[in-house]
């Protein structure tokens, strides 16, 4: 994460990157707009003034004269304030204004305006200059006005208008920055619920994404699929061997079983006796095993395309209930039923695991001589079947591991089992949306499982 | 050797001087050795005042007040000689040397709250703004309706030839630089001028080189009225002394507001102290009240009548009527109006 950094601030820095460098392009072409606009107005008022001056050159008695008009250069120190300068040359003798005023271009041209940049006083002005030809005597003589400013004004205009560039170009700059870090975090946005989509998943759900992916998205969600297909693939295959190895097994120990059962009931001796009873039992704890790792399989294979047939729990408890009455009353456990419809939606094998499972943990670890309570409530919200014995209860461990496969109890020594009853149930449950709690009774010892399902 | 070479620098700075033509000289000394030396049009009456003023708030340092013409001051500064500071009434050449660089700029907290016409980039500064009037004599009026405008003095001396022969005053703009200023800029405002110039000349006008004189002679009685005098100086009379024969007339049609501009040349030495005295003069120049005012203020908004007209604006129009060829022109057409025999 902190090699590569985060897209988004990637992206958002490269688009400031980007307008900061626009921001400064823009600044300086307005500066440098300005400055020439700011120019041209100038050159523009000295033409003005140039040929105003021009204009009104006239002769008496052969002799050039010129009264400077007013508005000449009035306009000029209306505009700015620059210092002014102008010489008139009739021919080559002055007619009037600075004398060292010399230098910059001339026109060729009577008529013409010509505006050049020269040095003098130590300062930079701007010159125009207009020649025209005034009849002096017989002989037309060409008078050349130049008028010439500082450049004081036109700094400071396009200093001015530089200086309004250079704030609106870094609000545009600011503004551009917000507007990049939206657009980042709106074009990943696909990313982030992509990322969602996938985490929000729970743990076992391996069906292929389905969602509307941008072009960039496509291939990784595709990638993504396959890689969850194939890894479905390879777990649904390891559980098909371990119900098939489970299977396998569970058959030659039946044989087993009643092979031992013959010899049980032939033999004479008490010792032998003895022995065959614990072998018949861990025959069957063996057997229970295989049954539950068969009954995980088929959780964990008809969750995933689930059957929604309405079930009556109601019926389901007491079938199961009457499927283990025989084992209970070994132990002379009895199972107290207490039943109302309950009516869910979902895989009646399925299910009927669950409740199985629990119900033989029940039995499993409850005393002699003691009751079960099975009760089947509904109120029309959720639907709940609670297994209540009175056992030694969960242990002062935390709860919620118990759900967890090959998980047991803290307090469970000296019973046989495999830690995966109520893994079996709680996946059931999970796949229906419904879920497992387990508390200890409120009174006495004893612990109580309940299996909660939204009602149909 | 060191003795003669001082008698030398003595001598030349005695001819300077000599060159100079100086209506007045006082040097204020100070406690300190620093001497702040100012040029200046205005005559010592009304500004000594203000000269004692800020000195008591600077006892060190000495001020060497100089007045010279307008004229003069614009020679004297234009030829580098040494002032610190040159306050001149009139804008024109006061302008002309600011644009052709003989000023050094000079920034403060006092010149930005300057209103923009009445300084130029920095370098000249208005500290007073005095409009131009008209000062009669009420003994020679007597009987005679009160001018207002310049067409009802047009109409008052044509119809009394004999009453104010001989007895118009006013400035002879070919000496004075204020005078030309006044003329110039009222020539070009109001074409009622030149006819008020052709009847002053039928007149036999008496041409006066300062405000001061004209009003001395007006209050004597020795003029019937003095017309485009500086209302500063009239007035600053009339505080003076009781004179009921003066009277001052603004002219309702037009008048001409002058600003007296204030510089610090290039080649100024005492920078700050000039600068200083600068900033006590736009200070005073700026108060809105009238009180103890010893210079008249730039603004008076209270005066309505003030709101009319601007003042002559600070700005290169000014020097078109300082090119040495309209100069001669406006002068030739001025002689012609005022000197008909």
């Amino acid at each position: 994460m902190s090699g590569t950094g985060s897209i988004g601030r990637r992206l958002t820095l490269l688009l400031a990157g980007v307008a900061a460098l626009l921001s400064v392009l823009s600044w300086g072409m307005v500066t440098s707009f300005a400055l020439q606009a700011a120019e041209r107005t100038q050159d523009n008022i000295l033409a003005a003034s140039a040929t105003i001056i021009a204009e009104t050159l006239r002769t008496e008695q052969g002799e050039v004269r010129l009264e400077l008009p007013y508005a000449a250069f009035s306009m000029l120190g209306a505009v700015s304030e620059d210092a002014v300068y102008y010489r008139v040359m009739a021919g080559d003798d002055m007619l009037t204004g600075y004398e060292d005023l010399t230098g910059g271009r001339q026109p060729d041209l009577p008529g013409q305006v010509v505006f050049d940049t020269i040095e003098y006083r130590g300062a930079s002005l701007r010159m125009a200059s207009i020649t025209r030809l005034v009849l002096a005597g017989t002989q037309p003589q060409p008078v050349t006005v130049s008028v010439a400013q500082t450049r004081n004004g036109i700094g400071t205009i396009a200093g001015d208008l530089s200086q309004t560039a250079a704030i609106m170009s870094v609000a545009f700059f600011v503004l551009a920055v917000a507007l990049s870090a939206f657009a980042a975090r709106t074009s990943l946005r696909p990313l982030t619920d992509f990322a969602q989509a996938v985490s929000r998943r729970g743990p076992s759900d391996l069906r292929p994404l389905r969602r509307e992916a941008p072009a960039e998205l496509a291939p990784l969600m595709t990638s993504l699929n396959r890689l969850m297909d194939r890894l479905g693939q390879s777990i649904r295959r390891s559980e098909d061997f371990i119900a098939e190895a489970a299977h396998r097994v569970r058959t030659p120990l039946a044989t087993v079983r009643a092979q031992a059962e013959i010899v049980l009931h032939s033999t004479e001796s008490e010792d032998e006796k003895h022995r065959l009873r614990k072998m018949i039992r861990a025959v069957d704890e063996s057997s229970r095993s295989a049954g539950q790792l068969l009954d995980h399989a088929t959780v964990a294979y008809r969750a995933e395309n689930l059957a929604r047939d309405q079930v009556d729990l109601a019926d389901l408890a007491a079938t199961v209930a009457d499927a283990l009455r025989p084992t209970a009353s070994m132990k002379d456990i009895e199972i107290e039923l207490t039943t109302e419809s309950a009516l869910v939606l979902g895989d009646p094998v399925l299910l009927e695991n669950a409740l199985r499972n629990v119900l033989d943990n029940a039995v499993k670890y409850s005393a002699d001589e003691t009751t079960i309570a099975l009760r089947v409530a509904s109120d029309g919200i959720e639907s709940v079947i609670t297994v209540c014995d009175q056992g030694p209860g969960l242990g002062d461990g935390p709860v919620d591991h118990l759900t967890e496969r090959f998980r047991r109890g803290g307090n469970v020594e000296g019973i046989v089992g495999s830690g995966l009853g109520l893994t079996i149930a709680s996946d059931v449950l999970t796949a229906h949306s419904g879920r497992l709690d387990l508390h200890s009774q409120e009174e006495g010892p004893g612990a109580c499982v309940s299996l909660v399902l939204p009602s149909a | 050797m060191r003795i003669a070479c001082l008698a030398v620098c003595l001598s030349l700075w005695a001819v300077c001087a000599a060159a100079q033509e100086i209506e007045d000289h006082r040097h204020y000394p100070g406690t300190g050795s620093q001497v702040l030396r100012i040029v200046s049009t205005a005559d010592l009456e009304v500004f000594e005042p203000f000269l004692l003023r800020f000195q008591a708030s600077r006892p060190a340092l000495g001020i060497d007040y100089t007045v010279v013409s307008s004229a003069e001051l614009h020679r004297a500064i234009r030829d580098g000689m040494a002032y610190d500071l040159a306050l001149s009434s009139a804008m024109d050449l006061q302008f002309q040397l600011a644009n052709d660089g003989y000023a050094r700029a000079y920034r403060s907290e006092v010149t930005d709250a300057l209103p923009d016409w009445a300084r130029w980039r920095d370098l000249i500064f208005a500290f007073t703004a005095e409009p131009a009037v008209m000062v009669i004599s009420s003994e020679r009026f007597d009987g005679l309706p009160l001018p207002a405008t310049r067409q009802d003095l047009i109409t008052v001396l044509r119809d009394n030839p004999d009453r104010f022969r001989g007895a118009v005053g006013t400035y002879d703009v070919r000496d004075s630089g204020l005078g030309y200023l006044f003329a110039t800029q009222e020539a070009r405002s109001s074409d009622a001028y030149w006819r008020l110039s052709e009847v002053m000349g039928r007149l036999d006008p008496q041409l006066y080189c300062c405000s001061a004189q004209m009003i001395d002679d007006v209050a004597e009685g020795r003029l019937a009225l003095a017309y485009n005098v500086l209302g500063s100086y009239a007035e600053e009379r009339l505080a003076r002394e009781d004179n009921s024969n003066l009277r001052i007339i603004r002219m309702e049609d037009f008048a001409n507001v002058m600003l007296r501009t204030a510089m610090i040349p290039a080649n100024a030495e005492a920078v700050a102290e000039a600068g200083a005295m600068l900033d006590a003069l736009l200070t005073e120049g700026m108060r809105e009240a009238r009180g103890d005012l010893v210079l008249p203020p730039l603004q008076r908004s209270s005066d309505p009548e003030r709101l009319s007209f601007g003042p002559i604006r600070l700005g290169p129009a000014l020097m078109v009527y300082l090119d040495p060829l309209n100069r001669r022109a406006f002068l030739e057409a001025w002689e012609n109006a005022m000197e008909q025999r």
